[in-house]
């Protein structure tokens, strides 16, 4: 029996959480070095059922290919039905193959990376990152926006209990805690959203609901009345307030720097590298396929907000970047500035803009995950992440350095990596000052990385002893007194955990030289936004053509404005560790710094605020 | 169908959400997290709600003879029921870490991740 696309999707769920049940019932038997490999071949496996359907769905005479799958043979019946739907288009599809080989070169790193098994269970961080990655497939599978909350929470309870993995220690649980709540309520707002559609349309998947709110009265005349009603309008803004509390749009950001400073390093390589994507994904996915018809929200309308929280989130992110001494927190804060650049991406609403951001999001997937890969060994090596302290000690790491700065070069846009490609190909599509916000935001974020390599790896600048600054401020988290993942520190640098951010960088590198994937990026894009045939292929009607658009590409102005971001980081590397003050003066940077508070009714005062913005930008659209 | 269940379920959340931000024990943060969570119960079987239905149970019942409230957001119901206990529960245990590690759960004293 040959597998089908469409018999294969709900496989690419069920294998890790399958891989997940066996090392349960399993691990506790097991040693330590076979509990890890099952998993690792769980992991792999799922990601081969993902690449085959890619692969079969991305060949050239298959153009709108998207696998559909009715889990129990539940078909809908004149566009209705109870049903519950996988679409595997070629943007859901690649996201859970991306996620699924990120998930494997994270198991492969961890084989020597925590060398304290929990008490009597080898089998449990691989089944937890195994379950992780059957709720990150599943939510970028789903066409069904109540399945979307279910796997949202799954990889959320998923994700806090990885957060805590360490459980003896104190800033672990509480950024685990903060990150718990602030989620979990951001998913419960989704879910009063789901029902208030549920509620005016009687469906739940993302194809019927957009159907049916075309179908309102006065919202069907070809879409001049076709605006939302207050109803639909708290229901966009409240599906999306969880998605973006995922994606970490400032303000719904502030569990991010917490809990990617305290989880195990493997963790945040994939918080960081595909977890808050996926909510940048979901914002995507459910404006696009649900309210960007007739009845749903009008383009202008969905541009401003996006641009402005996506401006907001990039400008605050790479201010909070800048600022901060502990790696960990540093590279989070990078993720949340990136996380802006990909919203501000989304805003252009075309084909470029979309598609570039897709590759961007490909690319930093592999950087971002090196980068935290590198600061592991750091964590392990010196049981320190903390940039002054560091400062000169990485000199016997050379190859760790070259990491360092090759990601750093790469998260400030460099050519030919694939976020320099990402970047000038959605900085293209936006133009003007939002241009000029992706040289500034993406030259900041890759300085910070770069004033870290040059204090830690090659010892430039003034010895924070001699200055007098390496004592942290009452304001700020240092990493002085992390501990570290392993019992003693490492002597040598286990060969997994070097070939894995190198490999990792290589993928980045590989997104922007291999033309083929970018045709590939660019046809899944024009199938993520051809709203009609994603409902067509779920309702069984028939499709409309539709027009291919160019892949995205390299231009010579992109190319140029690469080297110049990258020079400029450079630069900002350079200026940040020549200067003989204090290394964190920024006493005019205390108001956004204090905000950061680390209290849990604070955050989720800013996510009730956030709520307020974003209904706010929308309320224009209402009639 | 009266409009006064939906306010009721904006009202639940809006007091869990009020709770949560002014907590001063992490015990009671989580309790409100789980009232935010009701109000979502309330929205959905509030959305199914039919004048004068019964249980969809059709094994007595002959289909079409009366209305019966929406069997969808009761299965909804159920799933999020599950859903939040494995997240209230998990974030108990975190909050019990949290105590142990900490000697307090009151938030404001938890000031160990800032700027």
């Amino acid at each position: 029996m040959t597998l089908t696309p469409a018999a294969t999707l709900p496989l690419i769920v069920a294998t890790p959480l399958l891989g997940a049940a066996f090392l349960v019932a399993a691990g506790r038997r097991m040693p330590r070095r076979a509990a890890e490999t099952a998993g690792t071949v769980f992991a792999a496996a799922t990601a081969v059922l993902a690449l085959s359907v890619l692969l079969r769905g991305t060949a050239p005479d298959a153009p709108g290919a998207r696998a559909v799958a009715w889990l129990g043979g539940w078909h809908p019946h004149g566009g209705a039905g109870v049903g519950i739907v996988l679409v595997g288009d070629r943007t859901g599809v690649g996201l859970a193959a991306v996620t699924s080989l990120l998930v494997v070169a994270v198991l492969a790193y961890s084989w020597r990376y925590f060398d304290e098994p929990p008490n009597r269970q080898a089998g449990t961080f691989p089944a937890l990152v195994l379950i992780f990655q059957a709720g990150m497939c599943g939510f970028a599978l789903t066409g069904d926006l109540f399945n979307a909350f279910v796997f949202f929470e799954l990889m959320g309870v998923v994700a806090y209990a990885l957060t805590g993995y360490r459980v003896e220690e104190k800033r672990a649980v509480q950024g685990a805690l903060t990150f718990g709540v602030v989620n979990s309520l951001g998913g419960y707002a989704t879910l009063l959203g789901v029902g208030l559609l549920y509620g005016r349309t009687g469906e739940l998947g993302f194809a019927q609901i957009g159907a049916r709110l075309a179908d309102r009265p006065g919202g069907s005349d070809g879409g001049a009345s076709g605006g939302p009603d207050l109803l639909v309008l708290t229901a966009f803004v409240l599906v999306l307030t969880g998605l973006l509390v995922k994606a970490a749009a400032v303000p719904f950001h502030f569990w991010l720097p917490d809990a990617h400073a305290v989880a195990p390093t493997p963790v945040c390589m994939l918080l960081s590298g595909v977890m808050v994507e996926l909510g940048v994904y979901g914002t995507a996915r459910v404006y696009w396929t649900v309210f960007a018809g007739p009845g749903g929200i009008p383009t202008a309308d969905a541009h401003r907000m996006l641009l402005t929280l996506g401006t907001l989130t990039a400008v605050v992110g790479a201010f909070m970047c800048w600022q901060q001494r502990h790696l960990k927190r540093m590279l989070a804060f990078s993720t949340v500035a990136h996380t802006g650049l990909f919203l501000v991406g989304l805003a252009v609403m075309t084909p470029e803009g979309t598609g570039g951001t897709a590759l961007y999001v490909l690319a930093h997937a592999g950087v971002k995950a090196a980068l935290f890969a590198a600061m592991g060994i750091l964590l392990d090596r010196y049981r320190s992440v903390d940039e002054l302290e560091l400062h000169g000690r990485g000199r016997e790491l050379p190859l760790v350095g070259v990491v360092c700065a090759a990601g750093g070069l790469a998260l400030a846009g460099l050519p030919p990596f694939g976020t320099g490609l990402g970047k000038a190909v959605t900085e293209e599509a936006a133009g003007g000052w939002q241009a000029a916000l992706f040289v500034v935001v993406s030259a900041v974020t890759g300085g910070a990385v770069l004033r870290a390599v040059a204090r830690i790896f090659l010892g430039m600048g003034v010895r924070p002893e001699a200055a007098g600054q390496a004592e942290a401020r009452a304001d700020e988290t240092s990493g002085t007194d992390e501990e570290p993942e392993t019992a003693g520190p490492l002597s040598r640098i286990p060969d997994t955990m070097l070939a894995v951010p190198v490999v990792l960088l290589a993928a980045a590198l590989a997104v922007g030289v291999v033309p083929g994937l970018h045709a590939a990026v660019g046809r899944a894009t024009d199938a993520f936004l051809d709203r009609a045939g994603y409902a067509a292929a779920v309702l069984h009607t028939p499709p409309a053509a539709s027009v291919p658009s160019p892949g995205p590409h390299w231009s010579v102005a992109g190319v140029g404005l690469g080297l110049l971001s990258a020079a400029l980081a450079c630069l900002l590397a350079r200026w940040a560790v020549r200067r003989t003050g204090p290394a964190h003066p920024a006493r005019w940077a205390a108001p956004v710094r204090r905000l950061h508070s680390g209290h849990i009714g604070d955050y989720v005062a800013f996510v009730l605020a956030g709520i307020t913005l974003v209904a706010a930008l929308l309320l224009p659209s209402l009639h | 169908m009266s409009v006064l269940p939906y306010l009721v379920a904006g009202w639940i959340f809006l007091i869990g959400c009020y709770g949560l931000a002014t907590s001063r024990n992490l015990i009671h943060a989580v309790g409100c997290l789980a009232v935010c969570q009701a109000s979502t119960y309330v929205l959905l079987l509030a959305v199914g709600y039919r004048d004068g239905g019964t249980a969809p149970v059709f094994s007595d019942l002959r289909p079409g003879a009366r209305p019966v409230v929406d069997p969808v957001v009761q299965a909804l119901t159920l799933t999020d029921v599950v859903v939040g206990a494995t997240v209230t529960a998990l974030l108990l245990a975190l909050v019990v870490q949290v105590g142990k590690r900490h000697g307090t759960v009151n938030p404001d004293e938890l000031s160990e991740l800032r700027g």
